[in-house]
């Protein structure tokens, strides 16, 4: 591992030093360190790049960690993950995704993962993005998340900058009792492109999705934001998507709720626009210059 | 001492394509280390004089003075770093940002619990139970209304420019609020209020009326006050 790896690792997986536990280190398309335990087994899949990892029933409080760094350029890096989390487990698993690119060329990863929730499990998903370099830095992550009675799943993605495109889609569904709260933050600057699509069934009675969008896109960047939530039972979704356009950025918010149940309660709600005056205002009065209260308010709404 | 010379501040009503006169000349000085009520009918101007004062708009024609110094084409920065602090009317509310983001970037440091305490106790707030709170919907008109407040305190400054802190604050915390004030005696305190209990403590008078405006000490103004239902000189907000 040099620098520029640890760098990454501490970035997008808040690796600072070999991490307790399980945990898959990525890195230019191979597998480089791996730690399989009894309650989590990480296994390299035989037919196509990628792995499973298979967390044991009731297996509680314990984290697996599965970084992937990129740091060449000219590199399409496509895995797929599947995640077997067994009944009544609790786990923590972080993910994530550096590429430093050095060269003209551009990398891409395409990270394909498939959480299977059994009945009463429990997953909280953390995964970052992050880009360095000149060249150009893609990544498409592919996630699916089937959720059986009872299940939770929590999942934070954050891009805060220097991925050249990005193109998220979330599929997710759920069974009964289940709960599903999606936390995304995106910041795109220069001529950046990141698109995110999210597509949930809400199936069984009593499941629960929700999904918080906040966004900042500067310079001539471009966001677009699609869900699709179908409620088919009686169930609550809620998405909420705010985004702060600055300079010429470009926001677009597309939202469908679509209720096959008469008992479905579905919100979407969106604002985009840009910072409020009133707020800008707020913090000079506190003595903050206009940049510093512009950059302390998208800090905060990014946190 | 804060001064205004002949101000007049005017907006444009794009409908009618003509100007409305919002304020219209006025020339006052507010005392030093005084409570000044600024009070009149809603409408009347009152915020807008308080927004001339702070840098936030400008006025169309006239002068601002403060201790001798013409600040009128001073920006709102520029005015907060000669002392100049305010409590908006309505606070506003942030996604994200915390009550310790705000007393942070007023009072300059880092705060803790035991830190914040100082302000937040002042306004009737627990420091523990709020310090981490987003000043966002999760938070109501009245608690907003005692962060705003608290937040002007740890700003500190010279001049204190209230507008409407009674607002959304429950009529039992009250002998609180006016406790804030009488504790900035060495402060010039300005106060945009129709609440009787703050006019009754307040050294000066300012009263706003759509047709011109009175200036003076609490007696001179209050008892011109008195020889009307304040109801119907105060556009009904006492009733």
């Amino acid at each position: 591992m040099n620098n520029i790896d640890k760098e990454l690792l501490a970035s997008v997986a808040d690796l600072h030093s070999t991490p307790l536990g399980s945990y898959n280190i990525r890195k230019n398309g191979e597998s480089v360190e791996r730690n399989s335990t009894k309650d989590i087994e990480i296994i390299s899949k035989k037919d196509k790049s990628g792995i499973d990892v298979i967390v044991k029933s009731g297996v509680k409080n314990k984290s697996v960690h599965i970084p992937v760094i990129i740091t060449v350029g000219n590199l399409t890096d496509l895995v797929y993950n599947d995640f077997y989390i067994g009944e009544d487990a609790d786990v923590l698993i972080v993910a994530g995704c550096g590429i430093h690119n050095p060269t003209g060329e551009e990398s891409r990863h395409d990270g394909i993962h498939t959480f299977h929730l059994e009945k009463n499990s429990k997953v909280r998903y953390i995964e970052k993005h992050l880009g360095t370099g000149v060249g150009g830095k893609i990544l498409n992550p592919i996630t699916k998340i089937l959720m059986e009675e009872n299940s939770e799943f929590e999942m934070d993605t954050v891009q805060l900058g220097g991925v050249t495109y990005s193109k998220r889609d979330t599929e997710a569904l759920l069974k009964e009792n289940t709960k599903l709260i999606i936390k995304e933050k995106i910041l795109t600057t220069d001529t950046q492109e990141a698109i995110t699509n999210f597509n949930v069934t809400l199936e069984g009675k009593n499941s629960h999705v929700q999904v918080i969008s906040r966004s900042v896109a500067k310079g001539k960047s471009k966001q677009s934001f699609t869900s699709n939530i179908i409620g088919k039972a009686e169930c609550f979704g809620h998405v909420e998507c705010d985004g702060i356009l600055l300079d010429n950025a470009q926001i677009v918010s597309i939202p469908k709720i679509d209720a096959l149940c008469p008992e479905a309660s579905l919100v979407h709600e969106a604002a985009i626009g840009k910072i409020a005056g009133e707020q800008l205002i707020k913090l000079m009065s506190l003595g903050l210059t206009r940049e510093e209260a512009e950059n302390l308010i998208i800090k905060g709404y990014l946190s | 001492m804060l001064e205004l010379k002949n101000v007049t501040y005017k907006i444009r009503d794009e409908k009618t394509n003509t100007d409305k006169t919002v304020l219209k000349d006025i020339s006052i000085s507010f005392p030093d280390n005084k409570l000044t009520v600024i009070t009149g009918q809603n409408g009347s101007g009152k915020s807008t004089l308080i927004k001339l004062i702070m840098g936030i708009i400008s006025p169309t024609s006239g002068e601002i003075f403060y201790n001798g110094k013409n600040i009128t084409n001073l920006s709102l920065n520029e005015r907060v770093s000669l002392g100049l602090t305010i409590a908006f009317q309505q606070p506003v509310r942030f996604k994200g940002l915390t009550v310790k983001n705000l007393l942070d970037v007023a009072s300059e440091k880092s705060n803790k619990v035991s830190d914040a305490c100082e302000y937040l106790s002042k306004v009737g707030l627990c420091a523990k139970n709020y310090l981490n709170r987003e000043l966002d919907g999760t938070l109501s008109g009245g608690e907003l209304k005692r962060i705003e407040l608290a937040i002007s305190l740890a700003k500190g400054g010279e001049v204190f420019l209230f507008d409407e802190p009674e607002a959304g604050i429950d009529l039992w915390s009250f002998d609180s609020l006016i406790d804030i004030f009488k504790s900035l005696k060495d402060k010039t305190v300005i106060i945009v209020s129709h609440q009787e209990k703050i006019l009754e403590n307040a050294d000066y008078l300012l009263l706003i009326e759509n047709d011109g405006y009175k200036m003076g000490s609490k007696e001179e103004v209050y008892s011109s006050l008195k020889k009307e239902p304040l109801c119907r000189k105060l556009g009904g907000a006492n009733e």
